[in-house]
């Protein structure tokens, strides 16, 4: 197959497009260049967005012997990613701009773009299995795993697209990366977004948002117990830097439970009002095929390495409704509620939807 | 590089000897140095004294546009206008936008036309209205991107007429169009080594006698003291040995390539009726074939074609290898979208007719498939909706002053900044990869 394999200038997309190589497949690699000044993205090599990551994806394209090019996706990027990203907080909502940039720039802008000049697929360097089943599984690796935020993508979009690091470990991936004479063996993860400098997110938005002074207040007695200038720079379970004028009466610590942006009001409350057993989601997508008879018993993750709670699911017309079996915390709305089907070959990833309550 | 000056490089990188220094050594390698400087000179049409050589084209413009802008502003301070036109090379500009920012230099930018072509009286205008407060002019001799060969002459005797040393980047034409340096009237002229078969990292500036230029290197005092540094004797033997093998073989090699070049344009447009050829018809360089594919993004086109063996240029990429819209083509008029469509076909010593034919056969499928990716398509693979595309940028009018306007380039690599400093890291951490 005519493969293009997306390459970040981390060792994950090399090892990946190394392997695509040794399968048979004619692999050209191309780098997205997503920001629009690529020197201010990032001040180093954090695993995407910047010169040297883009030197990186060269050499890496290099020693595998492939061809390789820069592919501008800046416009694209800041328009559904990082505008998107924006708008998400200022709605009082928590978006996963990863999971975002799958969706629209890796398996749409750049997946299209691709198939339009010929190419078969995109190979990525992602920890999730796509076996010959066409199932999208969870890697064998647990805690590299990326399941969750490539459970938006439909069937279409999974059936052009290879993830070949799916049955390795991120140490195997490391090991063979070095074997390979990979400069990026020992690069170290990305663990930020890649378009906030220095990981600073309350920052990022105060710089687009602007400041917006409002009230925290307490759910249990409706008291303004602090203020904030801007209610975008809270994420629902947040407990540090609330910055309270006064502690609780029952002297226990507040944890954000809802941003409610009409108001521009902040609430808070003890740990235990945080505790959710139902979740609604709107634009479900169904990852492994067509949408399952549904109620469906499966298992949810409710955020990118959250915990995974039995639930069942149920859909009425466009919304999700997810029934767990145990209380979780710190659900917010913006992130995705994706669910998995117990599998001893690999969970087994049925689709998403984006949690709205 | 050509097997003669790569011949001439290796017999002289065995000897040893700095040219500065004074015994034995030294001599033979300082008699290499001037010899080779004696060849340049002679083909070049200018003095040996004339001829400095410098570390290639980048720094040989440089020395000429910051070195001359010094010294002419030493002798008066009020002049400090540069005069330029706004489809030099990055070496010019930049060195320009350089005297703009930390030298309070002004600038006058030259229109061109649709052709890319320079006119004397704009150059003539300029002058006159600035008579007394302008350090340099600057204009090349042909362009590297479309090709169009300016008239170097006319516009010299115009800067000569009040008394302004003219610069001209020379690197393109050298070799393949007939360039002589006194006859030309110019005051500096720069030439390269590697693209006329030299080594890569050599080149000259020729700088006419009474000419005076303030050092970018100081040091040694080597290069009548405008360039110091230790000659690079083999790089330079190797130089003079390319510059003397590509003027004197220059008639010869522009006929045979301007027929390879011409028959290429000739059967490109018949296999892509809609293409359109830019740059000037007749004076230009006999490889350049430079032309828009109305509706293709030209990334995808030279991606397709270099999957078959075949190279071109999309013009100049950013600092991260993103491919930038011509800054010349939209000095034509062009807009954003044609600027982007554009690619260009450079024809050289070994080119061949198999190789035309081999880019006439591969192109119309191409162009399909570019256009195909570059189209909104429906149905997708993803229901997305087509995201609006930014307005762009407004193509410049003829004699728009503005550098900002005339000169869009990089826009795409400097219009935003994220950086943000601070702490307190909050929000979603560790999903990216891929």
């Amino acid at each position: 197959m005519r493969v293009l394999a997306a390459m970040s200038g981390g060792v994950d997309s090399a090892v990946a497009a190394a392997r695509a190589v040794a399968a048979g497949h004619d692999v050209t690699g191309v780098h997205l260049a997503l920001a629009r000044n690529p020197q201010t993205y990032r001040t180093g090599a954090r695993g995407c967005c910047t010169l040297e990551d883009s030197r990186d994806a060269r050499r890496a394209a290099d020693v595998i012997g492939i061809p390789f090019y820069v592919w501008d996706m800046a416009d694209r990027f800041h328009e559904d990613v990082v505008d998107d990203f924006v708008a998400e907080y200022a709605a009082g909502r928590t978006p996963n701009p990863c999971l975002r940039c799958n969706e629209k720039i890796k398996f749409a802008a750049v997946l299209d773009r691709a198939v339009a000049l010929g190419f078969d697929a995109v190979v990525t360097g992602h920890h999730a299995r796509l076996g010959p089943d066409g199932l999208l599984r969870r890697s064998v690796d647990m805690a590299k795993d990326q399941s969750y935020v490539l459970a938006v993508l439909t069937r279409e979009q999974l059936d052009r697209s290879m993830f070949p690091l799916g049955d390795s470990t991120k140490a195997q991936v490391r090991a063979e990366a070095a074997e390979r004479g990979l400069a990026v063996a020992d690069k170290p993860d990305s663990h930020d977004i890649c378009f906030i400098a220095d990981g600073d997110t309350r920052g990022f938005l105060a710089g687009r948002l602007g400041e917006a002074p409002g009230d925290v207040v307490d759910a249990s007695t409706g008291a303004v117990v602090g203020s904030h200038t801007g209610a975008y720079a809270y994420t629902v379970g947040q407990r540090r830097g609330l910055h309270l004028d006064r502690p609780a009466p029952d002297g226990r610590p507040r944890y954000v439970l809802s941003i409610t942006p009409k108001t521009n009001t902040v609430t808070v409350g003890p740990a235990e009002a945080l505790e959710v057993s139902r979740v609604r989601a709107t634009r479900p997508v169904w990852t492994g095929g067509p949408r399952p008879a549904t109620p469906v018993e499966c298992e949810v993750q409710l955020r990118a390495h959250g915990d995974v709670v039995p639930a069942t699911v149920d859909l009425d017309g466009d919304t999700l409704h997810a029934e767990l079996r145990r209380p979780v915390r710190g659900v917010a709305a913006g992130q995705a509620v994706v669910a998995y089907r117990p599998d001893p070959a690999g969970d087994i990833v049925l689709g998403s939807a984006t949690i709205t309550g | 590089m050509l097997d003669e000056a790569l011949e001439a490089y290796v017999a002289t990188a065995r000897e040893v000897g700095n040219a500065s220094s004074l015994h034995a050594a030294g001599r033979r390698a300082r008699r290499r140095v001037e010899e080779s400087r004696e060849r340049v000179a002679a083909v070049l049409g200018a003095r040996p004294s004339e001829v400095i050589f410098t570390g290639g084209g980048t720094e040989s413009d440089n020395l000429a546009v910051k070195g001359i802008f010094w010294a002419r502003r030493g002798n008066g301070p009020d002049r400090r206008r540069v005069i330029s036109s706004a489809v030099e090379h990055h070496a010019v500009l930049d060195s320009v936008d350089w005297l703009v920012e930390h030298e309070s230099a002004e600038v006058g930018w030259l229109p061109v036309d649709a052709a890319g072509r320079l006119d004397p009286d704009d150059l003539r205008a300029e002058l006159t209205a600035h008579a007394d407060r302008v350090a340099v002019v600057t204009a090349m001799w042909a362009n590297n991107e479309v090709g169009t060969v300016q008239p170097v002459a006319e516009l010299a005797a115009v800067a000569a007429e009040h008394g302004v040393p003219f610069h001209t980047d020379a690197v393109q034409a050298v070799g393949q169009v007939p360039v002589d340096f006194a006859a030309s009237g110019a005051a500096a002229l720069t030439v390269t080594g590697h693209k006329l078969g030299g080594p890569t990292g050599v080149g000259a500036l020729l700088l006419g006698r009474d000419v005076a230029a303030v050092p970018l290197l100081h040091g040694g005092g080597q290069e009548r003291d405008v360039r110091s540094g230790t000659l690079d004797t083999a790089g330079i033997v190797a130089f003079a040995v390319a510059v003397e093998t590509a003027v004197k073989g220059q008639q010869e090699y522009a006929a045979r390539v301007a027929a390879l070049r011409d028959d290429l344009i000739e059967r490109v447009r018949r296999a892509v009726p809609e293409v359109v050829y830019n740059g000037d018809p007749t004076d230009r360089l006999p490889g350049n074939a430079h032309f828009s594919f109305p509706g293709c993004e030209g990334d995808a086109l030279l991606l397709l074609l270099d999957a078959q063996g075949i190279a071109c240029s999309t013009g100049s990429a950013c600092s991260a290898g993103v491919a930038q819209p011509s800054h010349v083509l939209l000095a034509m008029g062009a807009d954003d979208d044609r600027a982007r469509s554009s690619l260009r076909f450079t024809l050289g010593h070994t080119s061949s007719q198999a190789d035309v034919d081999a880019l006439v056969a591969a192109l119309p499928a191409a162009v399909e498939r570019a256009r195909r990716a570059a189209a909104p398509r429906t149905p997708r693979l993803t229901p997305h909706p087509p995201t609006p595309r930014p307005p762009p940028v407004p193509g410049p009018l003829r004699r728009t002053p503005s550098i900002m306007k005339l000169l869009p380039r990089r826009s795409a690599c400097r219009a935003d900044n994220f950086m943000i400093d601070g702490v307190a890291p909050g929000g979603p951490t560790g999903w990216c990869a891929g």
